[in-house]
């Protein structure tokens, strides 16, 4: 898509986009705390397979979700470059293990479009929207369904 | 004046607090009262609390309060002065009118309205019971001005004229100590009150005080000798001085008369001689500057509060008679914003994490054992620990006031069910967390009014059982290998099992045929949905009943039992860790993974030999330890770390007990080392997981796992006990 005219605040939504497997999707910049490299978690037992544990976040207990496994996508290999990136939703901070960030795009609100009706995809349900930027598509998560609720979570 | 602008909401919320403080001590009074142990000082206690608040609430303008109040004060007084003997029912009356004066409290100060109707009957029984004269209403704005405006109110005594006798003249020494003016009074103000009462000569006795440099501000220097001539009964000389009562020495002698009754004589411990006027009015100035609440005539606070910087810490200095357990000093408190107090805990949190990741690195340097940074962090590590020790000991509270809070509920749920109820209490000095004892009041009361409602029976039925037909319910607290145990039991009957199996049958909560222990029939009533009452009484039994409390409970790391027997009673023990904040526990190592387990949990370590383990039905393995079987748990496998091992010869166990005395063998890989651990909660940021009761943070920054053994052996016994998973909720 072509460059529009500078917006107004408002109606601009700025994206932290990052790469899971081969995907690329975003959340608003708003919600994102702070991005931090992989360091290993402790496994919870019985936890969903999506969770991969908790990590030590500056004295706090943060719960890491494979972001590749919530999505059902297929997991790659672990790599120390992978990232975590720390979003709070709702009062709850869980950190989003990626692959990797890419950017921060600016991207007028009019832009976004609703994604299609597809029942079939795993993925789809986490998704809030679409864009295109740069002739790539970026799926903007819905970060509330990403993060269940406490209770889901523990299940 | 009863509109709060800012300066005097922080002075309301002080005097709301006191009269916590207050009412506390006044139930403790009567609670002995009541129990027949009380002494002369028990009433004065009562009394003196009550009339604090009346004071206070004058100040404040809480007309209801103080109405109320005054007449409760009266009452109290004529128990007091020996007018009247209570018996058993105004002592209930008396404790009711206690909960009522609380009452009023809470609703002068969240601005709610009272139930006058209440107030008027309570008034009503107190007048018939203890037989005092209806008085006019005492409005607040009298109260105010107490102290300053004797010379404004009071009329000029008419009828003095009329007798011709020679007036009477009376010699005052007046000698208050530090503590006067530290609470706030101004002898000036007294002074001016003896003036309206006749003609006053006095003499100020300035001989003590000292050069300027050797001055100390805030001490008392002066004493005053006064001469009043008056026709005012002696009793009014003495009801000016009734709010400095105990702050100084007094002495009233009518002149001609015997030297003083020595009743009349407050010896104050440290009598100064010479205070100074214009330095103390200069150091009131200030603090009553501005907003100018009427002076504190309470005796107590809170003016003390005012003259300290409106900082969230105030000293709290009562005076030396009103403090309560017969007369034992008070001793000097600091009242201290709580989140001060969570703000420590967590840095001391911090510090013990990073004294761990030093020694790690100590360890990991390699230096040898003798080595000065060795010597320096055993020191370290054992200051670490007292520091902790001491800042988990700010947090803790005894739960009398808890326990104050269930003797009013029995009070109320044996009047609505129309029971005689004795509360029974033990080991009221118990102390806990201050977050364990307010979370637990809710399960507390839960529990009381369950005992009162079902656990005891009838008062015909008891009499008809040969039981005396005042049931008793007892609340004991104690320390057990670290953990509090809080014990609710009743005298009652006991749980009715047959009754208790039907329900649940009925309810769809167990199988019909099911063989059940008298335990776990017992343990039913835990299960969600469960209630035995056949009507919904308004006092309990609502079908939210005890999962509920067991789920608070279990929500602040305890373990709720039942113990009943028939015939005798029911008895529920609630296990409590002591605090919220660290723990010791051993640090084991499960399939790569470390793990912490609290060290009360575990009884010993063993290594297994072959002929310690016998296997039981296809997975499932017991140990002999020494002629016991335990049932043999992997550790790894029941946290889905991994396979269940082929053999565990060789392998170390946990042995870990139960509160119930069950056992269970849990078997690690390794064992580290034992240390404290700082509890880092996990359902904040997760939600709970199953055999885990929290987590805490290594040396090293990883976090580790903090097991729960009893959940994870509970949980275990639901794989080898398919047959009734609905139990292994319900222990």
């Amino acid at each position: 898509m072509t460059e529009q005219p500078t917006q107004p605040d408002q109606s601009d939504r700025e994206l932290l986009s990052f790469r899971v497997g081969e995907q690329e999707y975003s959340v608003d910049i708003m919600s994102v705390r702070e991005i931090r490299g992989w360091s290993k978690a402790t496994p919870l037992p019985r936890a969903p397979g999506y969770v991969r544990g908790v990590i030590n976040l500056r004295g706090t207990v943060l719960p890491i979700i494979d972001l590749a496994g919530r999505l059902g996508l297929p997991k790659g290999e672990d790599s120390a470059r992978d990232v975590i990136i720390v979003v709070c939703v709702s009062d709850q901070t869980v950190g989003l293990l990626v692959n990797a960030v890419s950017d921060i795009l600016t991207l007028p609100l009019t832009e976004m479009q609703q994604p299609p009706e597809m029942a079939a995809d795993d993925a789809q349900t986490f998704i809030s929207a679409l864009t295109i930027y740069e002739n790539r598509m970026i799926r903007v998560l819905d970060l509330e369904s990403v993060l269940p609720a406490k209770d889901g979570l523990a299940a | 004046m009863s509109d709060p602008n800012d300066p005097m909401a922080e002075i309301r919320a002080s005097f709301f607090i006191e009269c916590e403080e207050l009412l506390e001590a006044a139930q403790d009074g009567l609670q002995t009262m009541q129990d027949g142990a009380a002494d002369d000082e028990t009433i004065n206690q009562v009394f003196r609390a009550v009339h604090s608040i009346k004071g206070g609430a004058g100040a404040f303008g809480l007309e209801e309060l103080v109405s109320f109040a005054h007449q409760y004060e009266t009452a109290l007084d004529d128990v007091r002065s020996g007018k009247f003997t209570p018996n058993e029912d105004a002592m209930l009356l008396f404790l009711g009118c206690c909960d009522l004066l609380a009452d009023l409290v809470d609703s002068a100060r969240d601005g709610t309205d009272m139930d006058a109707a209440r107030v008027e009957s309570l008034l009503t029984q107190l007048r018939d019971v203890v037989g005092i004269e209806e008085e006019e209403e005492v409005s607040a704005d009298e109260f105010e001005v107490t102290g300053i405006s004797f010379d404004l109110d009071l009329p000029d005594l008419p009828d003095a004229d009329a007798e011709p006798a020679p007036t009477p003249v009376y010699d005052i020494l007046f000698a208050p100590n530090d503590d006067l003016y530290g609470l706030g009074n101004e002898p000036l103000f007294l002074i001016r009150a003896l003036a309206a009462l006749g003609e006053l000569e006095l003499q100020c006795d300035y001989s003590a005080i000292p050069d300027i440099e050797q001055f100390i501000p805030g001490t008392a220097y002066m004493s005053w000798s006064l001469t009043l001539e008056t026709d005012a009964p002696e009793a009014d000389i003495h009801e000016v001085f009734e709010f400095v009562d105990g702050l100084g020495k007094i002495e009233i002698r009518e002149q001609g008369a015997p030297p003083s009754d020595p009743t009349e004589t407050t010896e104050a411990d440290e009598i100064a001689q010479n205070p100074n006027p214009p330095a103390e009015a200069e150091l009131q100035a200030p603090a009553s500057a501005g907003s100018d609440p009427a002076p504190d005539q309470t005796g107590t606070e809170p003016s003390s509060e005012e003259a300290v910087p409106p900082a969230q810490a105030a000293l709290t200095k009562k005076p030396q008679k009103s403090n309560g357990d017969g007369g034992k000093g008070a001793p000097a408190t600091v009242r201290v914003d709580l989140e001060r107090i969570d703000r420590l805990v967590n840095l001391v949190g911090e510090l013990v994490i990073n004294q761990a990741m030093l020694s790690q690195s100590v360890t990991e340097a390699d230096l040898p054992p003798n080595s000065a940074v060795a010597h320096g962090l055993e020191e370290f590590m054992q200051l670490t620990r007292d520091i902790q020790d001491s800042v988990m000991m700010i947090r803790a509270q005894p739960v009398k006031s808890l326990f104050q809070r269930m003797s009013r509920i029995i009070r109320e749920a044996s009047g609505a069910v129309g029971k005689t109820v004795r509360l029974r209490t033990e080991g009221e000095a118990t102390e806990v967390d201050k977050t364990v004892i307010e979370r637990l009041a809710d399960p507390l009361t839960h529990m009381i009014r369950n005992a009162v409602d079902h656990g005891l029976e009838s008062t015909d039925a008891r009499v008809a059982a040969g039981k005396p037909p005042e049931g008793i319910v007892s609340l004991t607290a104690a320390h057990r290998s670290g953990r509090v145990v809080i014990e609710v039991s009743d005298d009652g009957g006991g749980i009715n099992r047959p009754k208790v199996f039907d329900i649940a049958v009925s309810k769809g909560l167990i199988p019909a045929d099911a063989q059940l222990t008298d335990s776990e029939i017992d343990n039913l009533l835990f299960l969600p949905g469960f209630s035995t009452a056949t009507e919904v009484s308004n006092l309990s039994g609502r079908g939210v009943g005890m999962d509920v409390v067991r789920s608070a409970i279990q929500a602040l790391g305890g373990r709720i039992v039942i113990q009943s027997e028939p015939g005798t009673g029911t008895t529920f023990s609630i296990s409590l860790p002591l605090t919220l904040a660290v723990l010791d526990g051993m640090v084991v190592q499960v399939a790569g993974e470390t793990l912490v387990v609290p060290l009360n949990a575990i009884i010993e370590t063993l290594t297994l030999a072959a002929e310690d383990i016998r296997a039981l039905g296809p997975e499932t393995n017991v140990v002999q330890i020494r002629g016991q079987f335990v049932p043999l748990l992997d550790l790894g496998a029941e946290l889905g770390f991994r396979e269940p091992l082929e053999s565990y010869v060789g392998g170390i166990v946990l042995l870990i007990a139960h509160e119930n005395g069950d056992r269970a063998a849990l078997v690690v890989d390794s064992i580290h080392d034992q240390r404290q651990v700082v509890i880092k909660g996990l359902q904040d940021s997760y939600g709970h997981v199953p055999g885990v009761a929290a987590a805490t943070i290594l040396g090293d920054g990883q976090i580790a796992l903090i097991l729960d053994p009893v959940d994870i052996t509970a949980h275990a016994s639901g794989r080898t006990n398919q047959a009734a998973p609905a139990l292994s909720n319900a222990g």
